[in-house]
């Protein structure tokens, strides 16, 4: 009884714990990502934003969250009920489980296990299927022709994110995202991270996790002036905050993502800067990344539809294989 | 999904009058191949107010107002069409400082309109950060229009006669120290969209028509000259005191979305600059801002303390109106948005008997099905949004 309870119960309850803990803080900070998001738009277009619910609007997210939860869920009567609901989980439920292996710090990581890239490109192909069971399950002409954009738009820049990982791999040796960070470590601080001999990929990745997370200029699934709200059209309430929670903790997991192949992950820019601990750097890059992905957001119109698909094909395609040449070139003659 | 019977393929869907790069009350039923679309059906009328009719029962004077209420984005330009129209059937003439205030209200609503069209345009292919600049600076030129006339957009400020109160003098140095500092706004609204990649894929060669064809429609304004037409009432049949100002009329070359955007950006430019002559003259030369007809405008409220027939007057006017000679007219003002028309027959009556009013939106909202067949969805709503469409005045 008592071997029971030490080989498998404690350390379930240890893993459940850190699980808790960390999908908890992980949704504490992305309420205030999103209102981060929503001030910068909001500086850009010269308004204040929210700023009425708590000081600086920052308990904004939490008066969302109460709002979204205590409306009522209207189904279509035409829709398929149970994939309409279902859709919603799915897109969270694989946006937080993503977070399994990103390395916070030094050794900071639920579950440190050697295919954590794979894991990470596995899962987020995954998301996609939220995006088309929502839209299918409406069984509405908008939300169906959202789905159609989604399903090609994020299967084409799953390709091009694809090659870009292979070409830190390559560099870096290892598909454990812990070991690409300390691949990165160095004398010379921000000079060893890959953001500078990959630049281009770098470009390349940050675009194309734009897209994949549907971020403006590739809003195509929800694209406002077209389709109203894509697939999300006959969604409210609370599966409509799902919906919304899953993209942003996909956008921060893509934000953590580039930091960590490109950006040095917990590593400090400069190496006298070591006494602040790992994580703090982290979150401060991650941060950055999302500074950029607001940005973003803010100042750019959006492709059309046949437009993304030749940017995803013609120019990143062959500009990421064309790298994966260049990089393994490099890697087995220098 | 409601399938054609005859096209399997193809789908329908509507877009509009919920929709929001519907531009209002347009409900269009598209026939898509997918994402192509085959087939536009405009349904128009959701905003139809019977205008036209209206007027019929309402003396000249308080037909005004209706014409504020048809593009509500350059309410004045409206009133100007139909003022012009009262006007030539009494044979009057407006005082030349009322004319010039005319001018000057006229080219601030080209400004109005063309500040919400390109920064809209912008918004339908997914720029949402240009609206928010360009609201800034109407929002001043409402004011401009309130301090004149009393109101923000519903400003009833050109009466047949002339206009009816001259501007503070304050009004005029705030308007001038605007014409100094907008043209840094429009370069920043610029610097987001003019050289942008992506608002020129969206853009360029979306939305083509031919000049012969653009005549064909009917169209007009930004529209024709876009087409590479240089047709501009102001020029070619001047009104008011546009034909001793200086200013220029760009003319497109590809008639595609993006040249009738570059047309609006430059035509804001031209505004700003007869804008600036207007106030050169109104500093330089006082005098009546209207018709001193008594008969036809009312006096002035001090005068009516003191005289008997001041107050005849000014009661009659606003009881009985004013009696309008038996005739026929059209008179047309270069409107932001293209020709607006007013074509009037008086009967002699202190009302019209008819007013059919030529609203440029109409002509151009005809068009969609044939400037977007064989474009895609998402062009749809580009050129929607450069076809500059303001439902007050298509349904009327």
């Amino acid at each position: 009884m008592d071997s029971l309870f030490n080989t498998y119960l404690l350390p379930f309850i240890i893993i459940a714990a850190k699980s808790i803990f960390l999908v908890t803080a992980l949704l504490i900070n992305i309420a205030f990502l999103l209102l981060a998001d929503r001030k910068i738009w909001a500086a850009v277009q010269m308004r204040r934003g929210p700023n009425v619910v708590g000081a600086f609007g920052l308990l904004q997210s939490f008066a969302d969250l109460l709002k979204f939860v205590l409306k009522e869920v209207i189904i279509p009567t035409n829709s398929d009920k149970f994939v309409f609901l279902l859709a919603p989980f799915v897109t969270t439920v694989f946006a937080i489980s993503a977070w399994a292996v990103i390395p916070f710090d030094s050794g900071v990581v639920l579950a440190d296990i050697n295919i954590g890239v794979l894991y990470i490109l596995a899962i987020s192909s995954l998301g996609v299927y939220g995006v088309i069971m929502g839209g299918w399950a409406s069984n509405s002409k908008y939300p169906f022709l959202g789905a159609l954009r989604s399903a090609a738009q994020m299967v084409s820049y799953e390709v091009s994110i694809g090659f870009v990982i292979i070409t830190v791999i390559l560099l870096s040796g290892s598909l454990n995202l812990s070991e690409i960070v300390n691949a990165q470590d160095g004398n010379f601080g921000f000079l060893n991270w890959y953001f500078i001999p990959l630049f281009p990929m770098f470009v390349v990745f940050f675009i194309s996790a734009l897209a994949e997370t549907n971020r403006p200029p590739f809003d195509l699934p929800e694209a406002e002036s077209e389709l109203v709200a894509g697939f999300m059209v006959e969604y409210s309430s609370a599966p409509y905050l799902m919906f919304m929670l899953g993209e942003y903790v996909s956008i921060v997991l893509m934000c953590s993502f580039a930091t960590i192949l490109f950006l040095g992950g917990w590593l400090a820019p400069f190496p006298f800067l070591d006494f602040i601990p790992g994580f703090i750097w982290f979150a401060l890059k991650v941060c950055f990344m999302f500074f950029l992905f607001a940005m973003v957001k803010a100042i750019v119109p959006r492709y059309r539809y046949d437009q993304l698909m030749r940017l995803g094909w013609k120019v990143f395609l062959p500009l990421s294989l064309f790298m994966v040449v260049a990089t393994a070139t490099y890697v087995v003659f220098v | 999904m409601i399938n054609n019977p005859k096209k399997d393929n193809t789908f329908t869907i509507n877009f509009g009058p919920q929709h929001p790069a519907a531009h209002g009350v347009l409900r269009l039923v598209l026939e898509l191949d997918g994402e192509i679309v085959d087939r536009v059906d405009p349904h128009i009328g959701l905003l139809h107010r019977g205008t036209e009719k209206l007027i019929e029962y309402k003396t000249y004077t308080q037909a005004i107002p209706y014409f504020d209420r048809l593009d509500y984005v350059a309410p004045m330009n409206q009133e100007h069409a139909f003022s012009l129209a009262v006007e030539s059937l009494l044979g009057i003439e407006v005082p030349r400082r009322g004319q010039v205030i005319r001018v000057l209200y006229s080219e601030i609503g080209r400004l109005l309109s063309h500040i919400l069209n390109i920064t809209t345009q912008a918004m339908d292919v997914g720029a949402l950060t240009p609206p928010l600049w360009g609201f800034e600076e109407r929002e001043k030129l409402m004011c401009f229009y309130e301090r004149a006339s009393g109101s923000r957009m519903h400003a009833a400020y050109f009466r047949p006669g002339g206009v009816h109160q001259d501007l503070p003098d304050d009004l005029i140095n705030d308007i001038e120290d605007f014409i100094y500092t907008h043209p840094a706004v429009i370069d920043d609204i610029e610097s987001l969209l003019t050289e942008n990649r992506i608002f020129k894929q969206r853009n360029v060669d979306i939305g083509l028509i031919s000049p012969e064809d653009a005549q064909l429609w009917g169209f007009s304004g930004v529209m024709l000259r876009g087409a590479g037409l240089a047709w501009d009432l102001r020029r070619s049949q001047p009104y008011e005191i546009y034909s001793e100002l200086e200013f220029d009329i760009p003319i497109g070359k590809n008639s595609d979305c993006y040249d009738r955007y570059l047309l609006r950006v430059e035509e804001m430019k031209q505004s700003l600059k007869i804008m600036k002559q207007c106030i050169k003259i109104l500093r330089n030369e006082p005098g009546p801002v209207s018709s001193s007809n008594n008969k036809l405008f009312p006096p002035k409220r001090a005068e009516m303390k003191e005289s008997m027939e001041a107050l005849i007057h000014h009661f009659k006017l606003y009881t009985e109106g004013y009696h309008v000679p038996e005739g026929e007219v059209y008179r047309a003002v270069e409107a932001p948005k293209g020709e607006f028309g007013v074509y009037l027959i008086a009967d002699g009556s202190n009302k019209p008997y008819r007013c059919k009013i030529r609203a440029p939106g109409f002509a151009h909202l005809q068009a969609m099905d044939y400037m977007c067949k064989g474009h895609m969805l998402a062009d749809v709503s580009a050129i929607l949004g450069s076809l500059d469409i303001v439902f007050g005045e298509v349904d009327r």
